[in-house]
């Protein structure tokens, strides 16, 4: 129960930490990318604004094994890179910088984004549903590493 | 309009501050992609509920904050062309990849991740050559 009462703060931080930021606005993530027309800075003071709290709790993360109700925290990061990320990670972008919205900021403007966002979003579980077949394609190209 | 960036400071150290209590206290990385993505494909298995009630906060807090908030408009294109092959390559992209903004961006660079150090330039330059192709040369957005 305790697990998920503070799984709903932590995603109503993150809900309003996308709303007030400004990122489910689609022209401040396009401005943002778009460094042939109008930068608009906003992107980078959210991110770096999240990443203050986000290395302090790494750093009491990495002291202990685990999470204060006693689940495992997470491993240590795998330093692999392989095609999967990198191939993932560019469709990602493609998709992000065509419309301007990445899965955090879909999810957070569901209420008031209007139909664009129901078909986005929908596309976008249909895109996850399909992911673990392409994922078993990308592994069967890659002779045993 | 000048303090787009403070809101965005205000609005990141929120997104972190959610990020640090799912991290401490649930033990878990605050990737959005791969909280929804393994809902969608099953491997949430006994985390299902957790990460239900997280997009419930998420969907949430924007409903109560949009009446006393200054204005807030998405500006989502009505091409639907644009929104289903976009919402595709978000959804694939980022589950193959194993993260997007939140976790391979926010947690993962945060804790000086090499995969999302590597994962973070590659979706940026691929955002940015696709608004450069998509806005100016196609002129599709």
């Amino acid at each position: 129960m305790k697990r998920l009462i503070f799984a709903f703060i932590a995603g109503g931080f993150f809900g309003a930490g996308l709303f007030v930021s400004g990122m489910t606005d689609t022209t401040k993530v396009q401005g943002w990318l778009d460094v042939f027309g109008a930068w608009d800075p906003t992107l980078a003071f959210v991110m770096g604004g999240a990443m203050i709290p986000m290395f302090i709790a790494w750093f009491f993360a990495n002291k202990r094994t685990t999470s204060a109700l006693g689940t495992p925290l997470p491993p240590k990061p795998s330093n692999k890179i392989d095609r999967k990320l990198v191939i993932g990670s560019v469709m990602f972008g493609a998709g992000w910088g065509l419309a301007g919205i990445c899965p955090g900021p879909s999810i957070a403007s569901l209420s008031y984004g209007g139909t664009g966002i129901y078909i986005f979003v929908a596309a976008m579980l249909t895109g996850m549903a399909l992911a673990p077949f392409v994922r078993t394609r990308l592994d069967k190209m890659v002779p045993a590493e | 309009m000048e303090q787009d960036w403070i809101w965005g400071l205000i609005g990141g150290l929120l997104i972190g501050t959610g990020g640090a209590f799912y991290l401490l206290v649930n033990g878990r990385i605050m990737g959005a992609s791969g909280i929804i993505g393994s809902l969608v494909d099953g491997s949430a298995g006994d985390t299902k509920w957790e990460k239900l009630v997280f997009l419930a906060g998420v969907v949430l807090l924007p409903i109560l904050l949009y009446p006393v908030y200054r204005e807030v408009n998405p500006h989502i294109t009505d091409n639907l062309y644009v929104l289903v092959a976009a919402g595709l390559l978000v959804g694939v992209g980022t589950r193959i990849a194993n993260g997007c903004t939140s976790g391979h961006g926010v947690c993962g660079i945060s804790r000086l991740s090499v995969r999302g150090i590597v994962a973070t330039v590659c979706y940026i330059l691929a955002g940015g050559v696709g608004v450069v192709i998509f806005r100016h040369l196609l002129g599709v957005i």
